[in-house]
C-alpha cells in the first residue's frame, strides 16, 4: 500500500488544497452567515412578500442536494446567461463558493430563526416597553442575545460546510480532496491516500470541534451561574 | 392633584375565544398611586399591560396624557417613553451591564447624549443603592437587585407614569422589601404609579385608591380603608381573607 510513499509524495499537494480549501470555505461561511441573516429577517418581518421569498430560498436550498445545486449554477446558470451575453461564463471558485454560501445560508437562517425565538419574550416586551420600534429593539436587544446563543450551532455549520467544499472537486475545484484524486490517478494508490486525505480533514474538524466544546461550555457555566443565582 | 392622565373607557380585550377584560373604567389622577389587586386570571395584568399597548385592546379607549392610544396617528414609541413598565420578571437586558440596560433607552431615543444618559445612570443608580453594581452584568445580581435595576431602568426615561406588573411576585420576602421600599419613595416623590400587586401590606399603605378585579371587571373600588376595613363586595372580602397582612 506504500503509505510511507503516499505520505511523502500526496502532503505537498494536500497543503495546497487545503489552503484551497480553507480559503473558499471561510469566504463562503461569512457570505452565508449574511445571506442567512437576511433570509431570517426577511422570514420574521411582517411584510409577506418578504417572509415568502425566505421560505422559498430556505425550502429550494433545504429540498434540494448540494451537487444538483452546485451542476445547475456551473452548467445551468452559464447557459441561461449567455442567452443574453455569449461569453457569459461561470469560473470554478465562483461557482463553488456561490453555492456553498447559498446552501449554508440557507440552513444559517434556519439556525438564527431559532436562535431568535429561544431569546426571552420578556427582552422584547422591555425594549418596547422603553419606546423602541419592533426593529430597533431587534437591532440592539435582540439580535445581540441571538447571535451569541447561535454561536455553537454556526459553527457546526461551518464544519459541515469544510466538509462539502470536497464535492466542489466534481466541477474542478482544486481543494484537498481534488488534489488526493489527482495522485491516485497518477499512482493508483487508492487505499493510502484516500485515507490520508481522510485523516487531513479529520484533523481540520477535530481541532474546530475542540474550540466549539470550549464556546459550549462556557455558555453553558453562564447560564448555570444565571439560574443559580435566581433560586439562590 | 385632580388632572386625569390615565382614562381608561370601555375597555375590553379578548384571547381568541376567551374575553379576558370585560369593560373597564378607570381614571388615574396624576400624583396618584393606584393598586390593581384580585385572583390570578382577573384580567389585572393585561389591564396594565394594555395601558401601555403591550397588548391590544379590542375595543375601548385608553387616553394618556390627553393623547388617544386607539387613535391609528398616535405615534406608540412616543407614548410608551412617558410611561416606564416594571415587570414580574424583571427582563433587564442580558448582554448589557447594568449601567448600560440604564443607558440603552435614553440614548437610542435621543432623548440624551451618551454623557448625559451616563450621568443619569449614576444618579438611578445611586438612588436604587447599587452603584457598585454599575458594570457587573443581570445575572450576577439577586432577582431584588435586578428589580431595583429595572425600575431605574425605567426611570432613565423620566417617565410621567409608572406602571408596575406585579414587580415582588418572583422575589422572596427579603428582596421583596427592598423593592417596595423603592416603590414607597417614588410614590412619596410624587410619582403617579399603577401597581399590580398581591403585597396587600403595601396597597393598604401606599395607594390613594384600590381596584378589586373579579373576571374581567371591576368589581369593587375604594381607598385602602374602606376596601380592607368595611369591603362592600362579598368576592373583596372573600379573597382578603384569604391574604395576609403582616408585611
Amino acid at each position: 500500500m506504500e503509505l510511507g510513499r503516499v505520505v511523502t509524495e500526496l502532503t505537498p499537494f494536500l497543503f495546497q488544497g487545503l489552503w484551497m480549501t480553507i480559503w473558499v470555505s471561510l469566504v463562503s461561511i461569512v457570505i452565508a452567515f449574511f445571506l442567512g441573516l437576511i433570509s431570517c429577517l426577511f422570514g420574521i418581518s411582517r411584510i409577506k412578500p418578504l417572509q415568502l421569498i425566505s421560505r422559498f430560498y430556505v425550502w429550494i436550498m433545504r429540498g434540494t442536494p448540494f451537487i444538483v445545486q452546485l451542476f445547475i449554477i456551473k452548467y445551468g446558470v452559464p447557459q441561461l446567461g449567455q442567452m443574453v451575453y455569449e461569453d457569459f461564463k461561470v469560473g470554478i471558485v465562483t461557482a463553488a463558493i456561490a453555492t456553498l454560501s447559498l446552501n449554508a445560508g440557507a440552513y444559517m437562517s434556519e439556525i438564527f430563526r431559532g436562535a431568535i425565538q429561544a431569546v426571552d419574550p420578556g427582552q422584547m416586551e422591555a425594549a418596547r416597553s422603553l419606546g423602541l420600534s419592533r426593529t430597533r429593539a431587534m437591532i440592539k436587544v435582540i439580535l445581540p442575545q441571538a447571535l451569541k446563543i447561535s454561536i455553537p450551532t454556526l459553527a457546526n455549520q461551518f464544519i459541515i460546510t469544510i466538509k462539502d467544499s470536497s464535492l466542489a472537486q466534481v466541477i474542478g475545484l482544486p481543494e484537498m480532496f481534488q488534489q488526493a484524486k489527482i495522485y491516485v490517478g497518477n499512482t493508483f494508490l487508492s487505499f493510502g491516500s484516500y485515507v490520508y486525505v481522510g485523516v487531513w480533514y479529520l484533523v481540520i474538524i477535530t481541532i474546530l470541534s475542540f474550540f466549539i466544546k470550549r464556546i459550549e461550555r462556557k455558555q453553558q457555566r453562564e447560564q448555570a451561574n444565571s439560574t443559580n443565582q435566581k433560586t439562590a | 392633584m385632580s388632572k386625569p392622565i390615565v382614562q381608561i373607557k370601555r375597555l375590553h380585550k379578548s384571547f381568541g375565544d376567551v374575553e379576558v377584560l370585560k369593560g373597564i373604567d378607570l381614571t388615574v389622577n396624576e400624583g396618584e398611586v393606584v393598586c390593581l389587586i384580585g385572583a390570578s386570571g382577573s384580567g389585572k395584568s393585561t389591564l396594565i399591560r394594555c395601558v401601555n399597548h403591550l397588548e391590544t385592546p379590542t375595543s375601548g379607549d385608553i387616553i394618556v396624557d390627553g393623547v388617544d392610544l386607539e387613535d391609528p396617528k398616535t405615534d406608540l414609541n412616543l407614548m410608551r417613553e412617558e410611561m416606564g413598565m416594571v415587570f414580574q420578571q424583571f427582563n433587564l437586558f442580558q448582554h448589557l451591564t447594568v449601567k448600560k440596560n440604564i443607558m440603552m433607552a435614553p440614548v437610542d431615543r435621543k432623548r440624551m447624549t451618551k454623557e448625559e444618559a451616563e450621568k443619569k445612570a449614576i444618579e438611578l443608580l445611586k438612588m436604587v443603592g447599587l452603584l457598585d453594581k454599575k458594570d457587573v452584568y443581570p445575572r450576577q445580581l439577586s432577582g431584588g437587585q435586578q428589580q431595583r435595576v429595572a425600575i431605574a431602568r425605567s426611570l432613565a426615561m423620566n417617565p410621567k407614569l409608572m406602571l408596575f406588573d406585579e414587580p415582588t411576585s418572583a422575589l422572596d420576602p427579603k428582596m421583596t422589601g427592598e423593592v417596595l421600599q423603592i416603590m414607597k419613595k417614588l410614590a412619596q416623590d410624587g410619582m403617579t404609579m399603577i401597581v399590580v400587586t398581591h403585597e396587600m401590606g403595601f396597597a393598604r399603605d401606599v395607594a390613594d385608591r384600590i381596584f378589586y378585579l373579579e373576571n374581567g371587571i371591576i368589581a369593587e373600588e375604594g381607598a385602602p380603608a374602606q376596601i380592607f376595613t368595611n369591603p362592600q363586595y362579598e368576592g373583596t372580602r372573600e379573597f382578603l381573607r384569604h391574604t395576609n397582612l403582616n408585611v
